[in-house]
């Protein structure tokens, strides 16, 4: 019982806020405002749990699994949505149902968190259905806009496709492993060309999460569509805890499929930065850019984990915390932008240093992170995923994912020259930053430019992986 | 003498400018501080030659190691050579000038010095690294502050100026990065410590491919032929503090990068490719040369006139000789602070006359003694004459190719030496149109430079006189270095003689 209380507390504590917001909603009700602070609160205390006793151990006879490591993740991705909490205040107020939006979050962030735990492929199916059902609702929370019932739409049917997909995987593995174990698969997979088709189907179902070129179509209409909140949750809080239990598939079930899945992540790591860099270079909608530069920050992270090693685990986990701060922080910018004018084009966005410093420096900040550069800590992220990578790869591979680096410069600057350099007659009007998302920048300005320079952040998760 | 605090001194002085209210208070404080960093580099190079006097052989000094990232073997590595020294010591006078000089900054003036401090850290921290992994980083936190320097700040074509130089720089930090990478992966000892990798032996296939991907990398910053084209747009565009910056020192992180990261690290790999790098850097030469006699706007004249200066510097490294590579980096110390001294000159003939136009001016000696005196002296340094640093510099490269016996090298040597023709007419035909002649009426009413403009004009031609009636200190402060490296190469060359 009390390992039960110990090795699922975060699990335990995000089903009881889910249930809180439940009675309150069915209840009395509460006022906006109120809600989201005791939200707030609640998913900081999770957060300091989680550092509380981080240990390993297995419940439910090996169906759910924990560890040092797998603690911290569920600490980072608790973190992200701490931080969504803070920074989307404004929209959240606005909302008629914030309750319900936080249930459906909170939900799917209790499905990633079974995800990372888990540690047979039934386990792994279901806790992925709960992390990906609810993100299609969320999608569709601007209930007068059509675009994000498209969006939803979409959503839903590309997660519906790739669970059917997952499962076929499964079944053939189970077929011709007869275990879904994670601790036996590896001893049992030997192989054969079942196995390999039943890997294949495994990994396109992961591409569509991760959205790795070509399965990566859906990414940019859903971003666009759903409310940032939701784009922001997908694209760090999702993408995180894919790339994390993408990694223990890879690196544990398939361990012995090395060399067929090595050249597949670093063939498909590259096309999918290409892909999300050129098609990040012409978008207009601040979303949409957005939505590519996450494709391309995701093909980086298959760089790392093309590793194959602790180094490379670690290198995602670290690039996955500061991804949460960098690109958090540029949503929520656009965020607060969105809400209060309702522009989100990249002209509207001409002149606004005049008239908004503080926002800009924020944004240019999190760009910065974004395309690597230094003192931010980006840089660290990606020369450690780049670093990772190199170990077993050619030049080739490596030059072409620096050349990448300089690419994604140019359409990260373009923001950039819109705001700092490009004149306008009317720029954006003085926007109110409420104290709760100025707040929640700070943090994410603080951690960008610490979690590169002060290193023992880094030597940590090196430690726990 | 604590190098941390040649890094702490511009880290709280940028913090302070964003932190204190009011345009002139910024600019106060940004001058203290560009003055605490020229003692602290004057106290460097006393205490530098202090401890050489006293029989301190050790190849670097000051030396100071802190854990940063153990796990994969990055440190926090401090230490200077004579060669550092020198640079650091460039970077101080460059950047006090470079503050000074742009007093009358309205715009935005906070932001300004802000990212002018940014720069000169990230130089400092360049100069002074001894890890791959730490120089790299400050190679880069030196990019972004000059992109949004003439992006905001600069003339003409600003956008896309600042987008090329951009780009380009962080085309040639990616190849830096690879052959980064190549280098660590490819030695036994997997190590980032450029101090551990210059003791031991890295493998020759390895230098093979990391030696060309190290200095065309570096190259791009110091306009190495055919990457050079960042270099007109970016300092005609740049206001007049940013492109002394970039000329003075950004130009010269590539320099030293070549010197102290791909020569040093990998001696055959230089003699490998010194034929071409030789080939490419006397097409920067002439080709920078020629280019120069055909513009009429000043500022491009001298950026043109850099690539032909910044050539030489990488002609000194590719001639691999020990008087060569202390010509080398004479050349960049002379070459920085005259260039420098020369866009401080135009800005303030600009701010003046609002034009750049070479053939819209005339007669200036007449209203602005000062300014055209200084526009002299900078240009007759430029073309070489005895008595100022361009003369020392140049000549010493001279000699050292000369040591090179074979017809090739002669032949580029000769090349070279020819150049200086070249010089001399683009930079006496510029001169003598601005400052001589009749003046033009619109001109009559316009005044002198002001005590900040003085003042930084006077502090960099100190510097160059201090070079160029005065050579020995500055030979014997480098020719150490120098060889050092040159211990490294010669068995390599004597082995294929």
């Amino acid at each position: 019982m009390n390992d039960f209380l110990l090795l699922m507390k975060p699990e335990l504590v995000i089903s009881i806020i889910i249930f809180l917001l439940l009675f309150i909603k069915i209840g009395k009700g509460m006022s906006n405002a109120g809600m989201l602070l005791l939200i707030q609160v609640l998913l900081l205390i999770n957060f300091g749990l989680g550092f509380f006793k981080m240990e390993e151990g297995s419940l439910f006879g090996g169906l759910y699994k924990t560890d040092m490591l797998i603690a911290y993740q569920k600490n980072l991705l608790n973190l992200g949505v701490f931080l969504i909490s803070l920074l989307f205040a404004d929209w959240f107020k606005k909302s008629d149902h914030l309750a319900e939006f936080f249930m459906l979050m909170l939900s799917s962030l209790l499905g990633m968190f079974f995800l990372i735990s888990s540690g047979n492929l039934l386990m792994f199916y279901l806790s992925l259905e709960l992390a990906s059902i609810p993100v299609a609702a969320m999608a569709n929370f601007d209930l007068h806009k059509k675009i994000a019932s498209e969006a939803a739409m979409k959503m839903i049917l590309s997660s519906a496709f790739s669970s059917g997909i997952l499962l076929f995987g499964i079944s053939l593995l189970y077929g011709a492993t007869g275990t879904i174990s994670f601790d036996l698969l590896p001893s049992v997979v030997t192989g054969s060309s079942l196995q390999i088709m039943a890997f294949i189907f495994l990994f396109a179902a992961f591409a569509f999460k991760l959205s790795i070129v070509p399965f990566h179509l859906w990414t940019a209409d859903v971003y666009q569509g759903a409310p940032t909140a939701t784009s922001a949750f997908l694209s760090v809080i999702s993408k995180g805890a894919f790339a994390f239990v993408f990694i223990t598939v890879l690196y544990k079930i398939f361990q012995p499929l090395h060399t067929v899945w090595f050249n597949l992540i670093m063939l498909l790591s590259v096309v999918t930065m290409l892909v999300g860099n050129l098609f990040a270079l012409r978008q207009q909608s601040i979303k949409r850019f957005l939505a590519f530069s996450s494709i391309a920050q995701v093909g980086f992270i298959l760089v790392g984990i093309s590793s194959n090693s602790s180094a490379g685990t670690a290198a995602v986990v670290y690039f996955v915390l500061i991804y949460i701060f960098s690109n958090l922080a540029a949503f929520a910018v656009a965020g607060t932008i969105e809400s209060q004018t309702g522009k989100e084009s990249v002209n509207d966005y001409k002149g606004l240093y005049q008239t908004n410093p503080f926002l800009c420096w924020m944004m240019a900040l999190a760009l910065f992170s974004l395309a690597g550069v230094p003192p931010t800590a980006g840089f660290f992220g990606k020369l450690f995923l780049i670093t990772a990578g190199a170990q077993n790869a050619n030049y080739l591979f490596v030059i072409v994912v620096a050349l990448n680096l300089v690419i994604s410069l140019y359409y990260y600057l373009r923001i950039i020259r819109a705001m700092f350099m490009d004149k306008n007659e009317q720029p954006i009007q003085k926007l109110m930053v409420p104290a709760s998302v100025k707040l929640g920048l700070i943090i994410c300005a603080g951690g960008i430019v610490l979690t590169g320079l002060v290193s023992w952040i880094y030597d940590y998760i090196q430690l726990l992986s | 003498m604590n190098l941390l605090l040649l890094l702490l001194i511009p880290l709280a002085t940028a913090i302070a400018v964003l932190l204190i209210p009011g345009k002139t208070q910024v600019r106060w404080t940004a001058l203290i501080g560009a003055a605490a960093q020229l003692v602290m580099s004057l106290g460097l190079l006393y205490a530098f030659r202090a401890a050489r006097l006293s029989g301190n052989k050790a190849q670097v000094l000051f030396e100071q190691q802190h854990k940063w990232f153990p796990n994969w073997n990055i440190s926090f590595h401090l230490g200077v050579d004579g060669i550092s020294v020198s640079m650091i010591l460039l970077t101080a006078f460059v950047v006090i000038a470079g503050v000074l000089i742009s007093w009358n900054i309205e715009k935005m003036t906070k932001e300004f010095y802000f990212l002018l401090i940014l720069l000169s850290l990230g130089a400092y921290g360049f100069f002074m690294s001894l890890d791959l992994f730490l120089l790299f980083f400050f190679l880069e936190v030196a990019v972004i502050p000059k992109y949004l320097l003439i992006g905001i700040w600069g003339s003409g074509k600003k956008e896309y100026a600042a987008n090329k130089l951009a780009l380009l720089l962080m085309f040639g930090s990616a190849l830096v990065l690879v052959g980064m990478l190549g280098t660590y992966y490819g030695c036994d000892v997997k190590t980032f410590d450029m101090v551990a990798l210059s003791n031991m032996q890295i493998p020759v296939d390895v230098q093979k491919i990391c030696f060309p991907l190290l200095f065309v990398g570096f190259g791009v910053f110091t306009a190495l032929f055919p990457f050079h084209t960042w270099v007109p747009d970016g300092h005609s565009s740049a206001p007049t503090a940013g492109s002394m910056f970039l000329a003075g020192i950004s130009m010269k992180l590539g320099g030293y990068g070549c010197l102290r990261v791909a020569v040093t690290l990998m001696p055959e790999g230089a003699r490998e490719y010194s034929n071409i790098i030789i080939v490419l850097s006397s097409i920067a030469i002439l080709y920078g040369a020629f280019a120069t006699m055909m513009q009429k706007d000043f500022k491009y004249i001298n950026a043109y006139s850099s690539v032909s200066h910044c050539g030489f510097v990488l002609l000194g490294i590719g001639m691999l000789t020990k008087v060569s590579i202390t010509g080398a980096v004479m050349q960049m110390v002379s070459h920085g602070l005259m260039t420098a001294l020369f866009f401080a000159v135009i800005g303030m003939i600009y701010e003046r006359t609002h034009t750049r136009e070479v053939n819209d001016m005339g007669g200036l000696m007449k209203v602005m003694p000062f300014i055209s005196t200084v526009l002299f002296i900078v240009g007759l340094c430029s073309l070489g004459l005895p008595g100022l640093s361009g003369f020392v510099a140049e000549m010493t490269i001279f000699v050292g190719s000369w040591e090179n016996a074979d017809a090739f090298h002669r032949i580029a040597t000769i090349i070279a030496c020819m150049s200086i023709v070249v010089t001399a007419v683009y930079i006496l035909r510029a001169i003598g149109k601005v400052a001589m002649g009749p003046i033009k009426v619109s001109y009559a009413g316009l005044t002198d430079a002001n005590w900040y403009e003085k003042t930084a004009a006077i502090i960099l031609i100190v510097g160059i006189l201090a070079i160029g009636l005065a050579p020995f200190w500055l030979n014997d402060l480098i020719s150490p270095g120098a060889e050092i490296i040159m211990h490294k190469i010669s068995p390599v060359i004597t082995g294929i003689k």
